[in-house]
């Protein structure tokens, strides 16, 4: 009987204690004799046993975790419109990074200020979930000022179309046909991101960083959520000690504090344990025909228009949609380029936001980079509106395609590939 | 001798992408991969898994891990 063995780097009393309770748990002496060990097998009390080694079982990683993970999501951000936040954008990243920005004076949008406790529960949760879970791992270095850019380069693109992949789907749930223009432009985009994949594309290493390093995203996010008890919205004031606030438009609807801070936390655990991630949904089916993710993409967009429907927010149509436009084109052309600096940067913007929370200073550039480029699209005219694309939003979707691209091209590392 | 993937420091599709590559190279046999993330771990046993390729072996040496792929 041969028993998988460990290197000799592993601690010796270690490997006898997993031996003794591999035997315990998995060897029929009567049977003989050759071992073939299954790459993995549940051992019970939450463990798993991958190529001999005992790993803690995540049951969020297995296909029902995923569908779970995209299931609470769609709930959840259908019952935030319920609760107050706007129609079709329970959970838009995007646009709350976007109001994140005017909230903090980054933009003047008057429409769209608002620190959104939903941010910053989000990566709270992934922080909490990838610390108990030993999954916090500081590190960064990987491309920081290209994965800036891409995060400008998104929320511009994302802004075109009024929605990050998340709301594409809750538009699509709420039963607005403009958002079948804007996903066939992230299946482009990220269609276009696994060709530069194919060709090798990277951008490059990260290599680990210390505790505190590790900590700065959490702390900036605590710092935030400080800054949103200290100064609540207060009512028909514009600006509550150094917070904008809206007084009407988007930025004006939200759900209570309490329950839309609980709901960024849950959704931000569930989705750091699933690795749930929009853009890899699509990029996974495209590149490997690997439906993992897809399945949570799928769950969240069937049980969001489940929900939709049993709360009365279904409204099938493409006129007069709640927050969006109906330039088909540019909707499609602005998830285009952001479906592509979403594949080039490796993640859509809520898995960005989970991987900052576990300590992934890189995800947290391209945040920064996204909060950046929300205030460029409205400073500059950039950003659509119910009535249409903004007056320089063909500069932009333009602009922003070329910039993608040649960071694409500059990065393509065969001897990687 | 297996032949080495060194995926440390690469987020997906990465790892993945050079495991795949790999394996349509070899067609059968055995491959090693380190990996430092839990993500990526599970990204690349459920990609070789599809591919009918089993993990061996798992070794966790501080930070990183070392998966056995065998076909």
């Amino acid at each position: 009987m041969s028993i998988p063995h460990w290197g000799s780097d592993v601690d010796s009393r270690g490997c006898e204690k997993l031996e003794r309770r591999y035997r315990k748990n998995h060897i029929d002496e009567s049977v003989k004799p050759i071992y073939s060990p299954a790459s993995s097998q549940t051992l019970g009390r939450g463990h798993l046993r991958e190529g001999g080694l005992e790993t803690k079982k995540n049951f969020f990683a297995g296909t029902a975790g995923i569908v779970l993970a995209g299931s609470v999501i769609g709930v959840v951000a259908a019952l935030l419109q319920k609760l107050g936040n706007p129609g079709n954008m329970g959970i838009c990243v995007a646009c709350f990074e976007r109001d994140v920005a005017g909230g903090l004076g980054l933009h003047r949008a008057d429409l769209v200020q608002n620190l959104r406790p939903e941010i910053l529960g989000f990566v709270l949760g992934a922080f909490v979930a990838a610390l108990s879970f030993g999954e916090f791992k500081p590190r960064s270095g990987s491309a920081p000022m290209a994965r800036f850019l891409l995060g400008m380069c998104a929320m511009i693109g994302a802004l075109v179309f009024l929605g990050c992949p998340w709301r594409t789907l809750l538009r699509l749930a709420g039963g607005d046909g403009n958002a079948l223009f804007g996903l066939l432009g992230l299946v482009a985009g990220v269609g276009i991101g696994t060709i530069f994949f194919r060709g090798g594309y990277n951008l490059g290493r990260t290599s680990r960083q210390n505790m505190g390093l590790g900590l700065l995203m959490p702390l900036v996010v605590v710092g935030l959520l400080v800054l949103r008890l200290a100064y609540p919205p207060i009512p028909n004031e514009p600006k509550s000690g150094i917070l904008f606030y809206s007084l009407k438009g988007p930025g004006s609807q939200y759900a209570p504090l309490l329950i839309s801070s609980i709901a960024g936390f849950a959704v931000g655990m569930v989705a750091q344990r699933s690795r749930f991630c929009t853009m890899g949904a699509l990029r996974d089916l495209i590149l490997f025909r690997h439906w993992h993710l897809f399945l949570g993409f799928s769950a969240l967009l069937i049980l969001a228009w489940l929900t939709d429907i049993v709360l009365g927010q279904f409204h099938p149509g493409f006129a007069n949609q709640p927050v969006a436009h109906t330039e088909s084109f540019w909707n499609f052309a602005g998830m285009l380029v952001a479906g592509l600096a979403f594949a080039l940067a490796g993640g859509c913007p809520g898995r960005q936001l989970f991987m900052s929370g576990e300590g992934d200073g890189d995800a947290a550039i391209f945040v920064f980079g996204m909060i950046a480029g929300a205030a460029v699209a409205h400073n500059f005219g950039l950003a659509s509106s119910p009535a249409g694309i903004g007056p320089n939003g063909v500069a932009a979707v333009g602009a922003t395609l070329a910039v993608c691209l040649y960071i694409g091209f500059t990065n393509l590392r065969r001897s990687e590939k | 001798m297996p032949a080495k993937i060194d995926a440390r420091g690469l987020s997906c599709p990465q790892p993945v992408l050079m495991v795949m590559t790999k394996i349509k190279e070899l067609g059968s046999g055995e491959i090693e991969v380190l990996v430092d993330n839990d993500v990526s771990r599970e990204n690349v046993r459920r990609a070789a898994e599809k591919q009918g390729w089993t993990v061996a072996e798992l070794k966790r040496e501080a930070e990183e891990y070392r998966l056995l792929l065998r076909h």
